[in-house]
Order: C-alpha cells, then structure tokens, then sequence
C-alpha cells in the first residue's frame, strides 16, 4: 500500500497537473488567510501562498524546474493581463487627462528616488558591485527590470528576487504610509503603488477599487518605461557605468 | 469571456513583435497595452465589451505573480551573503519612493 502510494506520488509529482493544482490550491488558502485576517495588507497572498509553495516544494524535494513546468500555465497569464490593464486606465481617461502632469512628475520623483536610495543605501552597507547594480531596477516590473539589469551589468536573476522582495513590501505597507501622510485619494495611492511595488502593488490596488488598480497600472507602465530609458543614460552620466 | 481573451492575446502577441522588430528594452506586453489603449481611445464602445472578462481576470492578478516569486527558492542562497544590504536597501527606498510618488502626485493633481 506503502509502496503503491508513492508510486502514485512519484507520477503525479512530476506532472505539470500536480504543480498547476497545488499553485491554486496555495492562493486559495491564501486568500482565505487574508479574508480570515480582515483584509489585513500584511496578509499578503502573494507573500503567503510563495511561503507555502516553497515550504512544499522544499520538504518533497520538488526542483524549481518541475514546479515552474506546471505553474507556467499561471505565469503565461500575465502576459494578457498586462495588456488588460488598458482598459480599467481607459475607463479614468478623464482623470488622466486632467492629471497628466502631476502623474508624470510623480513618476519621475518616484522612479528616480526608487533606484537612487536603493543603490545608495546597498553601496553604504558594503554591498559588492553587482549587488548595487542589480538593486538599481527593483521598483520595475520584473521582465523590464531583468531587460535593465542585464543592460548596465547587474545579475538578472538576483534582481528578480529583489523586484518580487520589493513588491511584497511595497504592496504591504503602502496602506499604513498613505494614512500618515493623510492622503486618501484612490487615484493618487493606486499611482504610488504601481510606481514603487509595480505588479504585486498593481494586484493590491486591484483587490481595493478598479480606480486604484487601474491608475497603479499606469505608475507601472511609466516606472517601466522611464527606468528603462533614463537610469543607464544617468548611471553613464554618473561615471558609474 | 472567449473574445476577450482573444483580443488580449492579439495585442500581445502584436507587442511582443514590435519589440522584436524595434529592439526595444521594453516587455512585449506593455507595448500591447499601450496599443491597445490608444485603439479603446479611437474605438470607444470596445472598452465596455472588453470590460467584465478583462475585470475579472485583473482582480486574480496576485495569483499570476505567484509561479515567477517560487523562484526564490532557487536563488536564495545568492541572498545569504548580502542579505543585511539587501533587504535595509529594499525596505527603505521601496518607502521611500512611494511617499515620495504620493506626495507629488498629491500636491499637483488638480483635484478630483
């Protein structure tokens, strides 16, 4: 019995049904933790479903690989709902219009003080070259920051961590930085969000309004962009390059 | 639901040819996204057909991220050495940029 059972596990355990299941299963008890918790930002279910899928993964001594064969059907997603998040920014085209300055301005501000504190604060602390390099595009969604990274000589795969390090807290805290600052406007937080912790701040948004959701996509989308034209342009300017 | 997602896959796919053809620095679906924004401006009823699908799968988006942070698990140790750096750098400017954003965002926007 023993043996047929792990003669089952091994088949399942290396079929992408297994993985893809088990990606569901983790946001679902995630999410379940975060309704349980008050809709506590904290609650991460991105933070805690990865907790959960790691501990697994660890504990059956599943390779990344195996787990990603399955999973990739999720993360093909992505692709779409990027290209999705025109239409919730379409639906507030009057607000943009309006705003366009400030959004622009905020994005700059934004962006610049994201990667320059980030590669400051890192190189004071002693951290080595490709550290700080790789730091440099941690606030942009993860396929452009990977782009960067590889571009003025940081580690793409370490950025990656970094970028989802930096999602999960800018997602977290963001709510509890907004109350002090006194700023409750969904448009004006939903920027913010997507600038500083750009998709995994963007799904935040989402679960709070479509407005707030839809203007962290847009702070995503100029982040991205803007670092991905100006930080080598400034770090050769800076002689760092 | 169907359409919807088939209109996604198009821009994408057309996004992701365009930074092909260009070579841009910038993700193929991001390209899509602004393709697609500036086609919802010239054809403006598509938006509310586009709407509820599109709507639905945004409100799941968190769950996307999920299978690209397990990769952690591979790339962990990589944070062993700098760990202390790392996270301080990551903690404090992800704050910080985003009192900053807000903050600007908030002083200059011409109200509601």
């Amino acid at each position: 019995m023993v043996s047929s059972l792990n003669t089952i596990w091994v088949y399942l355990a290396g079929s992408p049904l297994l993985w893809l299941t088990a990606t569901l299963l983790a946001y679902r008890i995630a999410g379940w933790l975060y309704e349980k918790s008050g809709h506590s930002p904290l609650a991460n279910p991105v933070a805690i479903s990865v907790a959960i899928l790691v501990a697994v993964l660890l504990i059956t001594g599943t390779p990344y690989a195996t787990y990603f064969h399955g999973a990739q059907f999720v993360h093909l997603l992505l692709g779409p709902a990027t290209v999705a998040l025109a239409i919730p920014l379409y639906q507030q085209l009057e607000k943009l219009k309006r705003n366009w300055f400030a959004l622009l301005a905020g994005a700059l501000a934004g962006g610049a003080i994201a990667s320059a504190s980030a590669m400051v604060i890192a190189w004071l602390l002693g951290a080595s070259h490709v550290t700080v390099l790789s730091l440099a595009s941690k606030s942009v969604t993860s396929p452009i920051a990977m782009g960067i990274s590889e571009k003025i000589g940081g580690l793409p795969t370490l950025t990656v961590v970094m970028v989802m390090l930096t999602g999960v807290f800018g997602a977290g805290v963001g709510h509890y930085l907004f109350r002090w600052l006194k700023i409750g406007d969904d448009s004006t937080c939903g920027f913010a969000l997507g600038i500083a912790a750009h998709g995994v701040g963007t799904a935040r948004a989402f679960q709070l309004s479509e407005q707030m959701g839809a203007f962290a996509g847009l702070g995503m989308g100029m982040c991205g962009v803007l670092t991905a034209v100006l930080l080598p342009l400034m770090l050769k300017l800076f002689g760092y390059l | 639901m169907l359409n919807t997602l088939l209109v996604l896959l198009v821009f994408q796919t057309i996004g992701e040819g365009v930074v092909y053809a260009l070579a841009l620095p910038i993700p193929g679906p991001v390209i899509g996204m602004l393709l697609l924004f500036i086609c919802l401006i010239w054809k403006n009823d598509a938006a509310d057909k586009l709407a509820p699908a599109s709507s639905r799968l945004l409100s799941h988006m968190s769950l996307l991220f999920v299978p690209a942070c397990v990769g952690i698990i591979v790339l962990g140790h990589r944070l062993a050495d700098e760990w202390f750096p790392i996270v301080l750098a990551v903690v404090i400017s992800t704050a910080l940029a985003l009192v900053v954003t807000a903050l600007v965002v908030h002083k200059l926007k011409k109200g509601d």
